[in-house]
């Protein structure tokens, strides 16, 4: 299964998932791929023919809030997460 | 040269008009300070629970039955992947397999002519924060008020085939939605944003051209200016014999051109997922005929409605019912007067003008009903005459206020009394002794001056009928 993952293929899921990988950065990330890809084609090897696909793990249906504003204004607490602020945002390097 | 044929599909975005967000219990007002509305579940921190807000579903599936849709039983939520600063949880919570309104249907007119504009399906999502690129600076600034705002896209068919048509099924979904009060639809201020995919063929091919998608249109010019121009843009790409590239571009309305928002950065790989967070929507018949029953009578039924009951033309009809809330005057203001034909004047000329010279929307209107029904009685009873009501009603448009006490404090009251009259009348004899001359000899537009003259003395508060009676009599 090792082609899967070709040259082409680790670039395009880099920029997917923002990474600048160098040399044996590459090696090791294509390695881990590949494990993660047999062992998706161990579970392809079940038979589940007639068994339902499953997307909830929890087994609910219809959970709702009403529509009420229950949140104050927590800005300090909420951006003590952020990693840099200015005028009450936060601040990131500039993105287009 | 040969003729081509433009094909239109639209996405329209609409943010609706509940009180929270709809995955946790911020507001959604509009103009609060910055990042005041926010919690872990907006700001996407981690191990942060969405509880879904039960009046998303409900304008979801109102819009889905007004817009002849089917109702998706069993609707649930996904997870869209992408990796970008005003997004916080790194995806957006959307539908992608289980839409929660399918195959619908917008009937609309274009010059005469009927059509039916499908709707592909409906979905439910939550909008992103608000990024702000600092100027010359290397950094950008989020506020998260807007993010987990609650949106739903309504995905046409590519049914359209000029702008006329796209301006057409926008109106009419404007319209709907604002009557459901499911949103107030304003273009200007985002609460409804038109993305348009558009390509082009050869006029009698059945096959679709390749398509481009355009990004921000705020008002209905700039999407038809945007559809001329890149139908245009199109036309000459093939007619040079290349191909239209497949990608996103932007409008600048300002230079009516766009440019390609395309970048190697911008794979377009969203690797939907459902959202394990969020479990699965059941929608009973029963709870869909509860919604059903809370429909408002639309536009079309009430315009009908409108020249039987009140007998007023159908264009009246079709300005006045354009707005639920001028709509819901009109009725008002005749249930207190009895003057259909009075009040849907008021509406369609004095109304509409002063909302267009202060930009505002028939939404914005603030007088009362109560208050435009007294103003026409007070016409109608000769209390104060036509130029004086214009006048009243100007100040009723600025901030409501009662015509009658407004009237009393103003002294703004005709005179209506034949004795009261005859002095002033009588001097504006004396002192205008030509026109008086030139109709006596016959010139009767002479009157009208000597009219004039009475109603400027009388600081326009005489009752112009009266005057011209008395003048006739002494003259």
């Amino acid at each position: 299964m090792a082609d899967k993952i070709d040259e082409n293929m680790l670039e395009y899921i880099s920029i997917l998932a923002k990474l600048e990988l160098e040399g044996e950065e590459k090696e090791q990330a294509r390695s881990d791929m590949k494990k993660m890809l047999d062992h998706v084609d161990k579970l392809n090897e079940l038979d589940t023919d007639g068994v339902e696909p499953l997307v909830q793990v929890i087994n609910m249906q219809n959970v709702f809030r009403e529509d009420n504003v229950t949140n104050g204004d927590d800005r300090n607490a909420m951006l003590k997460n952020a990693p840099a602020k200015k005028n009450g945002q936060y601040m990131v390097p500039k993105t287009f | 040269m040969k003729q081509y044929e433009t094909v239109i599909g639209l996405e329209v975005h609409v943010e609706l008009a509940t009180k929270t967000k709809i995955f946790c219990g911020c507001s959604t007002r509009f103009g609060g300070e910055v990042n005041t509305h926010t919690c872990p579940v907006c700001t996407g921190m981690p191990g942060a629970l969405p509880v879904l807000n039960k009046k998303v579903v409900e304008y979801a599936i109102a819009v889905g039955l007004a817009t002849n849709c089917e109702i998706n039983r069993n609707c649930r939520f996904d997870r869209k992947n992408y990796f970008y600063p005003d997004n916080p949880q790194d995806y957006q919570i959307s539908q992608l397999y289980e839409p929660v309104c399918l195959n619908g249907h917008v009937d609309i007119t274009v010059n005469g002519t009927g059509k039916s504009v499908g709707i592909h399906e409906i979905h439910m999502e939550e909008d992103a924060g608000k990024l702000i690129h600092e100027e010359n600076g290397s950094m950008s600034l989020i506020d998260f008020n807007r993010s987990g705002v609650p949106l739903i896209e309504i995905v046409s068919e590519p049914d359209m085939r000029s702008a006329e048509e796209v301006i057409s099924y926008l109106e009419k979904l404007r319209t709907t939605i604002q009557y459901l009060g499911a949103s107030d639809c304003k273009l200007q201020e985002g609460s409804m944003r038109a993305d348009v995919n558009l390509s082009v063929r050869e006029e009698g091919s059945l096959v679709l051209g390749t398509r481009t998608e355009m990004k921000n249109l705020n008002s209905f010019k700039a999407i038809s200016r945007a559809i001329d121009a890149e139908r245009n843009r199109q036309i000459r790409i093939i007619e040079s014999g290349k191909r239209v590239v497949q990608e996103t571009r932007r409008w600048d309305d300002n230079k009516e051109e766009s440019y390609s928002m395309r970048s190697k950065e911008d794979a377009q790989d969203y690797r939907y997922f459902p959202d394990p967070d969020l479990p699965g929507i059941f929608i009973s018949q029963e709870w869909i005929d509860a919604i059903k029953a809370d429909e408002p009578e639309f536009k079309t039924a009430k315009m009908a409605r409108y020249a039987k009951e009140y007998g007023i033309p159908e264009s009246d009809a079709d300005i006045i019912t354009d707005s639920r809330h001028m709509a819901d005057i009109f009725e008002e203001t005749v249930k207190l007067c009895g003057q259909p034909k009075k009040a849907a004047n008021w509406l369609m000329v004095d109304t509409i003008r002063l909302l267009k010279e202060n930009s505002m929307d028939p939404e914005d209107i603030r007088f009362s009903p109560e208050n435009l029904a007294k103003l026409i009685k007070l016409n109608m009873s000769g209390t104060i005459n036509s130029s004086v009501a214009k006048e009243v009603f100007e100040k009723m448009f600025d901030g409501d206020m009662d015509p009658e006490s407004y009237v009393k404090e103003h002294g703004l009251a005709q005179e209506n009394d034949e004795d009261a009259l005859k002095a002033t009348v009588q001097k504006v004899i004396d002192e205008n002794p030509r026109s008086v001359e030139d109709y006596r000899n016959g010139k009767e537009k002479a009157i009208g001056f000597l009219v004039g003259q009475t109603m400027k003395a009388m600081q326009g508060k005489a009752n112009p009928g009266i005057v011209n009676k008395i003048l006739k009599e002494l003259l």
